[in-house]
């Protein structure tokens, strides 16, 4: 087991080399780099942007140099100092404007999680042991129609929905009075009010996906024969439900844990670009159409990295589970 | 044949298929055609599909208004009913709709938008209008529908623009509807040819194969796309666009359908009747055409249309943020793009209407790989 842990892991590395070699490519293919978008901003604001001032800004941003050189540098600045670079942008270290937004990222995307596994498993559950009822029948088109909406539309329409009931459209994380206000108790009401359409919209299409990963192990394990002794012995059907089937039926979700959070992450992009929420989706976005590059390298890096991670903890926990895959994986 | 009671039990109605005793003779693809019927659900999505495209096929045709006709008299109008019944009570055989008439709201100087039962427009059949060319061959005129001038017909409204958000759906629909085929279609080949190579030889090409593959796919695809999206330069012509968006795709997708096929020829190429035939001196390229290709190709074509939906939902993604193709082309994300306003959601809500077909065409996709799925291992029970 070990020593399959740690050729997972170091076949990982190469992978994580070439990621970081692609990441630098992709962040420097869009048209014009930053300077000639500050540039283009200022010959707007009515500011007279000489050739020579591009020169010498392109030179104090160590853009001039060639593009292998630039990577080179990034590179030997995240590993000897942890340095990944500055954001033309905020005028800050990429580090510092990743902080500012980790906090709420976190929390909106943990709360998303939550909400997946604590709606999905139960529904899941429900749908196997009532196969083909009318609730089976509207949770599986429910999860249908949640795969096949694209989420942005369904933030707008529940904020429309929201606006028309309540009269506010919750757009943000926070009401306009606390945005700049100190943590309180009313703060965190508020958070938990603004969340509710996120969660919802970020959540859906795993949760849908989850309802019916569930509902087909289920289904699987509910005619085995352990359940059909444990009936036979006559242990009530809450216990056999809870104690044999369930169990078998949460080791595959289990196993995607590392996935999922991840797909969390990235998926909740769109999402909080139509929302306005201030987590790192649209901090990116906004770096990636501006050409603040190394700010949108991290991100592509670091979005790369959980993907990496997330595959490695799943497979991990899948080789833990099944012994099968260890001995396949030595086989080659 | 109704069912027989044998012992006071049913008989099971399917203990003998009847009207086609041939089952036992039947090749492959004809009990994959039988059980692909038997699947409702997906017989309907098909059906579904094929109206779509054939719309988006004659979309030039079927709209009454071209890509560029914009009419600033009409700015947000909403849709317009078609009725049989006129104003006095009389009735119609030819349907008809009033003209729209504009007046300012008092409070909120906002344009408002009512029928006038003074004036009545017929709808007519196969009218003159812009010109343009059917299938992009044959120049005309003629429009399947549409009223006498100076009339103005918008079955679904007009957008801030005021241009006819139902011709707008139907041409969108050409773009929306073949960007993930074209895609799909690219990403097919060559998953089909590296996928092939790297399960089929083995060795170092697929240690090296295998490893991209790995590299690719751990990009996530949200912010690739992003980032390659971004890349377009933005003032390219639309075809080149088209191009440029259909390349992407391809390329984060083929990745898949590469694993599907390589699996599959490990699986295939250590059969026996495929070891007999290299014992027999068959060669490669044989084999391959031969005795492998036909035993995955109806997996391969499953895995396919289940990366449509997906295609299609980030198409109307990307479009929607700006990142996808852009006017003067059209295509549902765009249209869309309106929508992302809630106070133009509140105001105009025909602007939601592409969601609509946005959600159908996924769902019937997504019916029709299940339906095909079932179908693609006809000894399945």
């Amino acid at each position: 087991m070990l020593q399959y842990t740690l050729k997972r892991i170091l076949l990982a590395v190469p992978v994580v080399i070439f990621i970081s070699v692609i990441v630098f490519y992709i962040i420097q293919l869009p048209p014009g780099d930053y300077v000639s978008n500050y540039a283009a901003e200022m010959s707007v604001a009515g500011e007279v942007f000489t050739q020579e001032d591009m020169a010498a800004m392109r030179a104090d941003l160590g853009l001039d140099r060639p593009v292998f050189e630039q990577y080179l540098i990034w590179v030997r600045d995240i590993v000897v100092h942890g340095d990944f670079g500055f954001s033309f942008n905020y005028n800050k270290p990429v580090m510092a404007v990743i902080q500012q937004y980790m906090g709420l990222t976190l929390t909106v995307s943990l709360v998303t999680m939550a909400f997946q596994y604590l709606v999905a498993i139960p529904v899941g559950i429900y749908c196997a042991v009532k196969q083909y009822s009318a609730g089976d029948y509207f949770f599986s088109g429910l999860s249908f129609l949640g795969m096949a909406t694209p989420h942005f539309l369904l933030a707008v329409i529940l904020m429309f929905l929201s606006y028309t009931w309540f009269g506010d459209p919750l757009l943000g994380l926070f009401s306009a009075e606390y945005v700049n206000a100190a943590w309180s108790m009313d703060k965190a009401m508020d958070l938990a009010k603004h969340m509710v359409i996120p969660v919802i919209v970020i959540g859906l299409s795993g949760t849908a996906d989850l309802i019916r990963v569930m509902r087909g192990q289920m289904l699987d394990e509910l005619n085995k024969p352990n359940v059909v002794t444990a009936r036979a012995k006559g242990l009530s059907e809450r216990k056999i439900l809870l104690k044999y089937p369930t169990r078998a039926a949460l080791n595959p979700i289990v196993s995607t844990f590392g996935w999922s959070l991840t797909s969390i992450f990235t998926g909740s992009t769109i999402t909080a670009i139509v929302l306005n929420l201030p987590i790192q989706g649209p901090v990116m976005f906004n770096a990636l159409l501006g050409q603040d590059m190394y700010l949108a390298g991290t991100w592509l890096l670091f979005m790369a990295l959980l993907t990496v991670l997330g595959t490695l903890i799943s497979d991990i926990l899948l080789a833990w589970l099944d012994p099968k895959i260890r001995t396949e994986f030595r086989g080659t | 044949m109704k069912p027989m009671t044998v012992f006071g039990r049913q008989k099971p109605a399917n203990l003998e298929p009847e009207g086609r005793k041939d089952v036992n003779y039947s090749s492959q693809w004809r009990l994959m055609v039988l059980r692909f019927k038997k699947h409702k659900l997906a017989r309907i999505s098909l059906a579904v599909l094929a109206l779509l495209y054939v719309c988006a096929l004659l979309a030039q045709f079927l709209a009454p208004y071209s890509l560029e006709s914009y009419d600033s008299k009409y700015v947000n109008a909403p849709p317009m009913k078609l009725r049989f019944v006129d104003a006095d009570g009389k009735f119609h055989i030819r349907p008809f709709v009033y003209e729209l008439q504009s007046t300012r709201d008092p409070d909120t100087m906002r344009k408002i938008f009512a029928s006038n039962p003074e004036k009545r427009y017929a709808l007519k059949f196969f009218v003159k209008g812009e010109r343009y060319k059917f299938l992009g061959v044959i120049p005309t005129s003629t429009h399947l529908i549409g009223v006498e001038q100076p009339g103005r017909i918008f079955l679904l409204g007009t957008d801030a623009l005021g241009r006819d958000m139902f011709s707008r759906i139907l041409l969108g629909s050409q773009v929306s509807l073949s960007i993930p085929l074209v895609g799909v279609g690219i990403s097919f080949i060559l998953g089909l040819i590296i996928g092939g190579v790297s399960g089929y030889f083995g060795g170092w090409m697929d240690s090296v194969i295998q490893r991209i593959i790995e590299i690719i796919r751990s990009f996530p695809t949200l912010p690739l796309w992003m980032a390659l999206s971004a890349a377009i330069p933005p003032r390219i012509p639309v075809v080149r666009m088209y191009f440029y968006i259909v390349i992407i795709f391809a390329f984060i997708e083929w990745t898949g359908l590469a694993r599907v096929v390589r699996g599959k020829f490990i699986s295939l190429k250590n059969e026996d009747y495929v070891v007999a035939a290299k014992i027999a001196g068959v060669g490669d390229a044989k084999i391959i055409a031969k005795h492998l290709l036909p035993g995955l190709i109806s997996y391969l074509v499953v895995a396919t249309t289940l990366a449509i939906p997906g295609m299609i939902l980030a198409e109307t993604a990307m479009s929607f943020l700006g990142l996808g193709i852009r006017a003067p082309a059209t295509s549902w994300g765009v249209l869309l793009q309106e929508a992302q306003q809630i106070e133009n959601i509140a105001l105009y809500p025909w602007k939601i209407i592409p969601l609509a077909t946005v959600i159908i065409t996924v769902l019937t996709f997504n019916f029709l790989g299940d339906g095909l799925r079932d179908a693609a291992d006809p000894y399945k029970r």
